[in-house]
Formats: C-alpha cells, structure tokens, sequence
C-alpha cells in the first residue's frame, strides 16, 4: 500500500552487490569438484576425488571429531549455565540484575583476539593450553552470552498469567517451570541451542590460542591448511559446512523463525 | 500427592516466603555463570592489564616488576606508531566500502517484502553463520594468481593483477566479510524511513537523486552511524582474513598481537598492544556517541 516502488537502479546494484556478498561461498561449489591437484579457477578439469580426500586425511577426521564433541558439550553446559542464570536474572530480579545481565555479556564486546590472548596467558597457569576442558571453557565465555541474551528475552516475553494459573491449580515451582515455562519457550532453546553450537563449531581465533600439537578444532586445522596449501581439498570440505549451517538455519527457521530471531 | 501442600499455602505467604529463601536460590542460579565469568573472562583481562607492565626479557621469560618499559617501547617505536595508524587507516577504507556496498542491499531489503524478503534476509544471515576461514578461502579462489579474476582477465588479454598478500585483498575480502553485520545494522536503523516522505519530495519535483541525498541518506544515518561502528570495530580486530590474504605482508595491529603472543612468546608486548586496541574502540565509541547527538 504505502511501500515505495523499487527504482531498477537499485535493483542492478543490490543484485550486484548480493553476487559479490555471495562470490566467496559460490565458487567454492565449483573449486570441490576439481581434478587439478592445486587450486585453480576454473578448474582444469573435474573429479571428485576431493571428498573422498577429506575422510582419508586423518588430521582433518579427528579435528572435525573433536570441533562436533565440543560443541556438543559447550552447548549442553551453555543451556544448563544459562537457563537457571537467565531465570534468576529475569524472574527473580535480584539486586543489580541490570548490571549483572551486562557484566555476563561483556565478553561479547570484547574483540576475541583480546579475548583470546588473555585466556590463554591465564590458562596456560593452569595447565589448560591445548586441553579439551580448556577449549570447551573458552568456548564457554562466548557462548554464554549468547544463551543469556536469548533466553533472558524469550524469558522475559512469556505471558506470566499462565505460570501462575498452573501454580494456583498446585503445581510444584519446579513443575511449573519444567512442564509450563520450558514447553512455553521452546523456540528460545532451539535458537540457543543452534546459536551456541555454531558459534562454538565455527569459532577460530580462540581456538587458535587454545589449540597446539596435540589436539585442534576443524577451523583451526582448515586455517592452518589454508595457510600453508590452498588445495581444493578445503574448498570440499566448506561445501560440507556450508551445508551443514544451512540444514541448521533452515531447522531453525521452520521451529523459531530464523529472521525474527536477528531482525526484529 | 505433596503438590496439594504447597498450593493450600501459595496464595498468602508468597512475597515473604520469597524474600527470606530467594537470596539463596538466586545465587544458586547464577553462581555457574558468575564462576566461568570470573574465570574466563574477569580474571584474564585484569591479568593482561598487568601483564602490559611486566619486563619482557630476549629469552622469553617474564619478570614480574612492574615497568613502563613495554609501553615506552611502544610508544616510542616509530614501527608501532605506524602499525597503529596503518591499522586505523585500513579499518576505516574497509568500513566506507562495507557501507557502500551493503547500502543497496539493506535498501532493497526494506522495500520488498513477503517471502521474497525472508529468502533474501537468510541469504545475508547465512554468511555469518560461516566460518571466516571458509569465506577467507573463497576469496583466495578469487584473487589469487589462478584465481577467477586473473584468469579472466588473461582470457581477455589483460596483464594478472596484484590481489592478494597486500592490502588490496585484505580489504575486499573484510569488506565481504563485515557485509552482513552493516546489513543488519542498517535495517535496524531504517524505520524512520517513511515512504510517503520520499513520495511528498518527489510529488512536489525532486529527482531521484535529490530525494536519496536529503531525504534518504538523512533519515537513514543512524543506522548508518552504528554499522560503521560495528564495521570498524570488527574490523580492526579481525585477525583471520588479514593473516590469510594478507600472508604475512600486511601488518595491523591484531596480526601482530598475534605473532607476538604465539610466535615471539612476548607476552608483555601482545597484553600491551591489546590494550591499544580497545584504546581505539573507546575512541570510536566517542565519536560514535557524537556522532549519534548530532544526527538526532
């Protein structure tokens, strides 16, 4: 009705702009396919030898292992951490919950090569360098901010009268919070639960800290690949992870609605 | 069965039974958090501001006497002072491009509408939820020397172009990479553009551009205001991509906080480098919140 045609100028730049948005993740569609033993674009010629390669190389297997478990684990802890902390924050408002929510998210603002420096010079007191409860406590102080902003606002826009309603007809505290308010928000927990696992499984320059010899995340291990032969072997195994994001951002998109949860 | 106790004594006694057992719950609750926040977070930043004031010795070894040798050092050092500046420079470049570039995008965004809009939206979400090494490594597909931009240009006759391993390919590909978030943050700043504004100026005989110059680009600065921010922000500690297009030629500050830490083992130097850079992010914060106080 009142919505403003959109003049064909914009169109061509916007769709120009979109292509080059998308360019990198594109051509590595077709780079997976090379039969070139180096990276070249366009390929030479095709195979699809590249895929197999990936499950042959043992470095690359075991770091994809270790990137699944810990984001398995960070993000189990992330919701157990963080949904009483958000309850607390939210429903029980203590004194300074304002500021105790901001102290919580604060890492968030923290660059992560900062981030990262600072842990590990604390940590490697402790022995924690390139130990699996090392990176998953890493891990942890990004993605619990995450968890807490998520829950605390689908916490927070919970319509109260229906907890209260359970309560009044003699449901435990407990029961009303885990049969009323954790059915009620579900769509939180799925959003948690895909946002802390990605940021966990995708993060890399904590990890790159964290990360030694002995054991290494998947985007550590790609970095270092990268670093030293851009062969068409990463461009395989990104189509893999661009696959793997987009099955999760469509299984969250058709449970929460993927836009309303960045846009509001 | 013990339900029905609770229920027969819920209505009365609940704001006092709260008080005198909601402390203790309370911090119960958040005691977890408050744990991996101190530790992980409170204990390490604290540290490194101490840690800028130790003595670095040549074998790699710290001594814990507080010193203002590091930063002197730094300070003095005419190779930091334009690492700082090449750093702030190239951050800033990288910011006006992403603006440029995601401008078109977050306009078109908010005229179209239904599905179309939401296939559009998760296609500038999706990135983000990339891996910056994954993207990094397209962008190497591209620029490199057998890249596609190379290689069509000699299908044409037109001498291989320098992109990569200098700044050139350090910008494209961060300003690639910042793209969504200045999207997002331009969306969440456009509501004040109201349609019929833009129809009253071009009723009464504005040309297009006449209209985007004072009537769209205005309205629209605060979102403009805050991506730039964010963009600058990200992009003066973003490591990745600088290290990997950049291949060790380029140098800002959040590579070298990097090599410093990992590969010279000089711990004091990287605490203090890092502290400069959120020196930069206060400064940005400022002139952000001028910015803001003048557009509004």
């Amino acid at each position: 009705m009142d919505e403003r045609p959109i003049s064909p100028a914009l169109k061509i730049l916007a769709c120009a702009m979109f292509i080059f948005l998308l360019a990198p993740l594109i051509v590595v569609v077709p780079i997976s396919f090379s039969g070139d033993s180096y990276m070249m674009f366009p390929p030479s010629s095709w195979s699809t030898k590249w895929y197999p390669a990936i499950f042959a190389d043992g470095k690359m297997v075991s770091a994809f292992w270790t990137s699944l478990l810990l984001a398995f684990v960070v993000t189990v802890l992330s919701l157990l951490i963080g949904l009483p902390a958000a309850y607390a924050l939210v429903r029980l408002k203590p004194r300074g919950a304002e500021f105790l929510s901001s102290l919580f998210t604060a890492p968030l603002l923290l660059p992560t090569i900062v981030l990262g420096l600072a842990i590990l010079i604390v940590f490697s007191g402790y022995g924690l360098l390139a130990t699996f409860q090392g990176l998953v406590a890493a891990h942890l102080v990004v993605t619990l901010p995450y968890a807490i902003r998520v829950l605390s606002t689908a916490l927070a826009t919970l319509p109260i009268p229906v907890e209260e309603a359970a309560a009044t007809l003699g449901a435990s505290p407990l029961t009303v919070f885990r049969r009323v308010t954790l059915p009620m928000m579900r769509s939180g927990i799925v959003g948690t639960t895909a946002l802390c696992f990605l940021v966990s499984f995708d993060e890399v320059v904590l990890s790159l800290f964290m990360t030694g010899p002995r054991i290494s995340t998947l985007p550590v291990a790609m970095y270092h690949r990268v670093e030293q032969q851009a062969d068409p072997l990463v461009a395989a195994l990104s189509v893999l992870l661009v696959v793997l994001t987009l099955v999760v951002v469509l299984v969250v998109d058709r449970t929460s609605g993927l836009a309303k949860t960045f846009v509001k | 069965m013990s339900a029905v106790a609770p229920a027969a004594a819920m209505p009365a006694p609940l704001p006092a039974a709260e008080r005198s057992s909601g402390l203790p719950l309370v911090v119960l609750l958040l005691l977890p958090i408050a744990l991996v926040n101190a530790f992980g977070f409170l204990a390490p930043v604290f540290n490194l501001l101490r840690m800028s004031f130790y003595e670095s010795q040549a074998t790699g070894a710290m001594v814990e006497v507080y010193t203002f040798a590091t930063w002197a050092s730094v300070l003095r050092d005419s190779f930091y002072a334009e690492l700082i500046l090449n750093s702030i420079l190239v951050s800033l470049g990288i910011t006006l491009m992403t603006l440029v570039c995601s401008y078109p995008i977050a306009l078109y965004l908010h005229r179209s509408s239904g599905t179309w809009r939401t296939i559009l939206l998760v296609l500038v979400i999706s990135p983000l939820l990339t891996s910056a090494v994954v993207r990094t490594y397209g962008w190497v597909a591209i620029l490199s020397e057998n890249g596609l931009v190379n290689n069509a240009l000699g299908a044409i006759g037109i001498a291989p172009l320098k992109l990569m391993f200098n700044k050139t390919g350090v910008v494209i590909g961060l300003t690639e990479i910042l793209m969504p978030y200045m999207i997002l943050a331009l969306l969440a700043g456009f509501g004040r553009l109201d349609p019929r504004v833009e129809e009253a100026a071009s009723t009464l005989g504005a040309p297009p551009w006449k209209v985007f110059r004072h009537i769209v680009v205005p309205l629209t600065m605060p979102g403009i205001a805050l991506g730039s921010l964010l963009c600058f922000v990200l992009a003066v500690s973003s490591f990745i991509t600088p290290k990997l297009l950049g291949g060790g030629r380029v140098f800002l500050l959040a590579t070298e906080i990097y090599d410093q830490a990992i590969v010279t083992l000089n711990w004091p130097l990287a605490a203090t480098l890092s502290i400069l850079v959120l020196v930069i992010f206060g400064g940005a914060l400022v002139l952000y919140t001028r910015a803001l106080r003048a557009i509004m």
